[in-house]
């Protein structure tokens, strides 16, 4: 019973500890958000080359894709953090060596490469499945490639591959954890395991870490169905974000007749979980 | 493989461009097109003057839909040559050698064809106005005020005057078709590629969507390439009619011939089955 009794003492120990705690979070904080920016650059880029048809675009990234995939995310920090300044440490001349002694930078690149190339996969699998319809429209158009990625298959493929980013993003900050290996960089997870001394494993990481890394993904994950249900509205399906905010929803405000779609390749895999909540709450 | 009607095909080319009036608008030489090993179209000639509407019809597989796609370059022409308005689409004949012409060249020429689809295709992400101006802004660098004021005198003309900020989603399939139709007349188009316009359609909007075709083709003077199973609406509005079967071209001739007296035993047979008597 020592151990619930402790825990008042505890508490007053993660207290006089909040100030580094809180600097830890934001660490983990500026982690998850440069690293998640890092990788979405990096997902969009591989995503698009890797469903090129040219296939001097398309093998490159395929491999960039499988290889950062298939790495783990320890061994590509290693990798950053301890065997890539040892080329600069051998010829001191070399440039961007500030660069490289950055461990914050060299986390953010191993988040960023990692989770970018997972979100790779989902950015091309999305643009395949829009329908090959909109892909001809566009041509009978002669829009540029350019102008079609970004005003038409693009937008209607970001509804598709938000849901995967967003959990690769709950990915990349979990996965941010792995931060406290690195010199110099001291995240909400090494800070923990500082906590851990005065306290226990139970109550730093057990109970501390556990409340703060469910709340951050709880947030990123508001984040990203907020866009999503933005993203679908836009495409005319389900209901815009002011009707879903409302706290009474009216009924459905379509002009008079309102006809049923019919547009049946477009519809999306399944309903899931965000349209098929407002839709609920919108039809009555 | 260069063969004396290629050769020729090119001399009456190159003279036809000096005076253009004569030039066919469409001109198909020695096309073939094959999918793998299924050969779907071989040895096809046939031309199209301006301003002149032709159907072609047939069974399905019969290659039809695929000349269209072959036009509008949304399918690989595998061999032989199409001219639009005299100029190589996507190869050229240079010296007896198959030569692709360069992207910009082909991106020039597709911007005086139009297409309007089965499956409509509008674009979910954007209103009907959006739909309509997109292209003529960004393709072909219209104003926007132009461009809008287009859009708002083509949504006129197909019936839905007030339908500019509906999205394609809340339309029905008949309102989605004539805004597709308003969206590729917006581009101006000299070639306006019809390929089964109304086969998705519920039977009792078909005829308003075909009676804008009509008005299309009775007001303007844009030359047609129909693909179509709506035999009225072809005898109408066609100056020529194709029959395909099996790649080839089985018979052709104006309506009233195709569709009162055909030659072939095969078009007969077509015919009784699509008019269903």
């Amino acid at each position: 019973m020592e151990f619930f009794e402790d825990w008042p003492q505890y508490f007053e120990v993660a207290i006089n500890w909040s100030d580094r705690l809180l600097a830890g979070l934001w660490t983990t904080v500026q982690l998850t958000l440069f690293g998640g920016l890092l990788a979405f650059v990096i997902a969009v880029t591989l995503g698009l080359l890797a469903g090129s048809p040219n296939r001097w675009l398309r093998i490159p990234a395929r491999i960039l894709i499988e290889f950062f995939r298939g790495v783990s995310l320890v061994v590509l920090l290693f990798w950053l953090m301890f065997v890539l300044p040892q080329i600069w440490m051998r010829n001191p001349d070399l440039p961007f060596r500030d660069l490289v002694y950055n461990t914050f930078l060299l986390g953010v690149i191993a988040l960023g490469l990692n989770y970018g190339a997972y979100g790779a996969e989902a950015v091309r699998a999305s643009l395949t499945t829009v329908s090959s319809g909109q892909w001809e429209a566009t041509t009978a158009l002669s829009m540029s490639w350019s102008h079609k990625m970004r005003r038409i298959i693009f937008p209607q493929a970001w509804a598709l591959m938000l849901p995967s980013l967003a959990n690769l993003w709950v990915h990349l900050l979990k996965g941010s954890a792995i931060a406290y290996i690195m010199p110099f960089v001291s995240d909400f997870t090494a800070e923990l395991n500082q906590l851990r001394r005065p306290t226990d494993i139970w109550f730093s990481h057990a109970f501390i870490g556990l409340v703060v890394y469910f709340i951050l993904a709880l947030i990123l994950t508001v984040i990203m169905q907020t866009l999503e249900a933005r993203a679908k509205h836009k495409l005319g399906r389900g209901p815009s974000l002011r009707e879903i905010l409302s706290p009474a929803p009216k009924a459905v405000m379509a002009e008079g007749s309102a006809v049923t779609v019919t547009d049946p390749p477009q519809d999306p895999a399944g309903p899931d979980s965000a349209s098929a909540k407002t839709e609920g709450g919108v039809r009555r | 493989m260069p063969t004396p009607t290629d050769a020729a095909g090119i001399d009456t080319e190159a003279a036809a461009s000096s005076s253009p009036p004569d030039t066919p608008v469409i001109e198909f030489v020695d096309v073939e097109k094959s999918f793998g090993s299924n050969v779907v179209l071989k040895d096809l000639n046939f031309q199209v003057a301006q301003g002149e509407r032709v159907t072609l019809i047939g069974p399905s597989g019969s290659g039809k839909t695929t000349i269209l796609r072959l036009v509008m370059t949304l399918e690989e022409l595998t061999g032989g040559y199409i001219y639009i308005d005299g100029e190589p689409l996507t190869h050229e004949n240079r010296d007896g050698k198959r030569v692709p012409v360069s992207k910009k060249e082909q991106k020039k020429l597709r911007t005086r064809i139009g297409m309007v689809f089965q499956q409509f295709n509008l674009f979910p992400n954007m209103t009907v106005l959006e739909n309509i101006i997109e292209a003529p802004i960004h393709v072909l660098g219209q104003t926007k005020k132009d461009a809008i004021a287009k859009a708002h005198s083509l949504l006129d003309q197909v019936g839905l005057p007030d339908k500019a900020d509906a999205h394609p989603s809340s339309l029905s399939g008949g309102q989605q078709q004539r805004v597709a139709i308003a969206r590729a007349l917006a581009m101006d188009p000299e070639i306006l590629l019809l390929d089964e316009v109304t086969s998705a359609l519920d039977p009792e909007v078909v005829d308003d969507v075909l009676n804008i075709l009509r008005q299309v083709a009775d007001t303007t003077n844009v030359t047609m390439l129909i693909v179509t199973h709506e035999m009225g609406f072809a005898r109408d509005v066609s100056h020529k009619v194709m029959m395909f079967d099996g790649g080839h071209v089985v018979e052709e001739g104006p309506p009233d011939k195709i569709f009162t007296n055909p030659e072939q035993e095969r078009t007969r047979k077509f015919l009784s089955a699509v008019l269903g008597h």
